[in-house]
């Protein structure tokens, strides 16, 4: 695989589009692909994310720059700027429960129409859902979630783009590396190939259209 | 003792040994310092770690190794990572043994509010709904009252964390437990009469034949 730059990567991305970030609180979150979408000045665009970090960390940096008009995750509780935006009707602000965002997430890039979780049934969760009763039990019908990129942040990549994570800046990028359109990894280091065991490897290669080398 | 400190040894007794156990952040966070001696518990963080150890000294934090916050944290021996996706099987599957979890409002039969309080605070749900419809055993920690306001109410005002009702709620005050769907009066704090918790409740709770005082470590 041709590794390309950060520059190129955020080039490719079109205002308005959709991208899921990885990261949790920023840990795990690909910061030179963000960096370049601020620098480029990427507008309206929908993001789908764990959180939306603290102001100046990861996708806290896109919201600085107001370049969302979008938001599905699940907590901002730690960014006011984006809990600001959203009260100003800047930015619309979708709620979802962590595990039930993740399952969405799978569901897109594993070829199903959704899921059914208990999570959600009997709170305003539920509102607007299907409720389904399998054996007696209610479940919520939560839909597959898919977006135009996937920008996966990783630990290692080799040159075919076979992806290693490290500890808990793994978080949401094995999955998202699913169901992205496009997917984009930015590792911290390239090695050849053959250099990562198979059994060690998280994401296949397959999955991976554009490598960033690091900067 | 001050009130947190109390809430967080309280619940520590409810640890066994081998648990896997998730906790949330404020005073939840604190019952990981009270672990009984004798006994090893694993602790699960939500962004994908079970094992995770106390607080690093500041230049041994590893950037890549946080809590559910984003704080470094340590990773103790036969620790393991894994995505959200696993994290979350884990949690909503039935294998975390308990939760403890911080509270707004608990009502009268269990029920929890602890994501939002319309129009003033939004911080999302996170992982908490998945947390309480999920996992094996749920414990609220958290303050009897706010502002002189009862935290232990008839019904929520604020919107439900889950319909699955709570296990165990702790407070500076008392011990509540879900008996036949309605929380239960169990343990008074030290020093502490039933008539005092009562007086701090506006849920009408029942009260256990035989109250006892707060065990504590």
């Amino acid at each position: 695989m041709q590794t390309t730059t950060a520059e190129e990567v955020a080039a490719r991305i079109p205002d308005g589009a959709s991208l899921m970030i990885g990261g949790f609180m920023g840990v795990g979150s690909p910061e030179r692909v963000i960096d370049e979408l601020v620098r480029q000045g990427r507008r309206d665009l929908t993001v789908i994310a764990n959180d939306s970090a603290v102001p100046g960390v990861g996708i806290g940096k896109l919201v600085s720059a107001r370049a969302l008009s979008r938001l599905i995750a699940s907590h901002i509780g730690l960014n006011p700027e984006t809990q600001q935006q959203m009260i100003a009707g800047t930015m619309q602000v979708d709620l979802v429960p962590q595990g039930t965002l993740i399952e969405r997430i799978r569901s897109a890039g594993c070829g199903l129409g959704g899921v059914l979780t208990p999570t959600g049934v009997g709170t305003v969760v539920e509102e607007g859902k299907r409720r389904i009763e399998v054996d007696g039990k209610p479940y919520l019908l939560e839909t597959a979630l898919h977006a135009d990129f996937a920008l996966v942040q990783a630990f290692m990549a080799d040159y075919l783009g076979n992806l290693v994570y490290a500890l808990t800046a793994r978080n949401f990028n094995p999955v998202i590396a699913l169901a992205g359109r496009t997917v984009v990894a930015e590792v911290e280091q390239i090695v050849p190939i053959g250099m990562i065991p198979p059994d060690h490897v998280v994401t296949p290669a397959v999955l991976v259209d554009l490598l960033v080398a690091r900067g | 003792m001050d009130a947190q400190t109390l809430i967080a040894r309280r619940i520590a007794l409810e640890l066994q040994d081998g648990m896997l156990v998730n906790l949330g952040i404020g005073i939840p966070t604190l019952v990981a310092g009270y672990v009984p001696r004798d006994i090893t518990v694993f602790f699960q963080s939500e962004n994908g770690l079970i094992g995770t150890g106390p607080i690093p000294e500041g230049a041994m934090a590893q950037p890549r190794l946080t809590d559910a916050g984003g704080r470094p944290v340590t990773a103790i021996p036969g620790a393991c990572t894994f995505d959200s996706a696993m994290s979350f099987g884990l949690i909503r599957g039935g294998h975390v043994d308990m939760t403890v979890l911080g509270g707004l409002q608990v009502d009268g039969s269990g029920l929890l509010a602890n994501w939002m309080i319309p129009g003033k605070m939004v911080p999302g749900m996170g992982g908490a709904m998945d947390l309480v419809t999920g996992a094996r055993r749920v414990v609220v920690a958290m303050q009897h009252t706010a502002k002189g306001k009862p935290k232990i109410v008839e019904r929520c005002s604020l919107p439900l964390t889950s319909a699955r009702p709570v296990d165990l709620v702790v407070t500076e005050l008392a011990v509540l437990a879900l008996r036949d769907g309605r929380l239960q009066l169990v343990e008074t704090a030290p020093g502490v009469s039933v008539e005092q918790v009562l007086a701090a409740t506006e849920a009408r709770l029942d009260i256990a034949p035989d109250v006892r005082p707060m065990a504590l470590p």
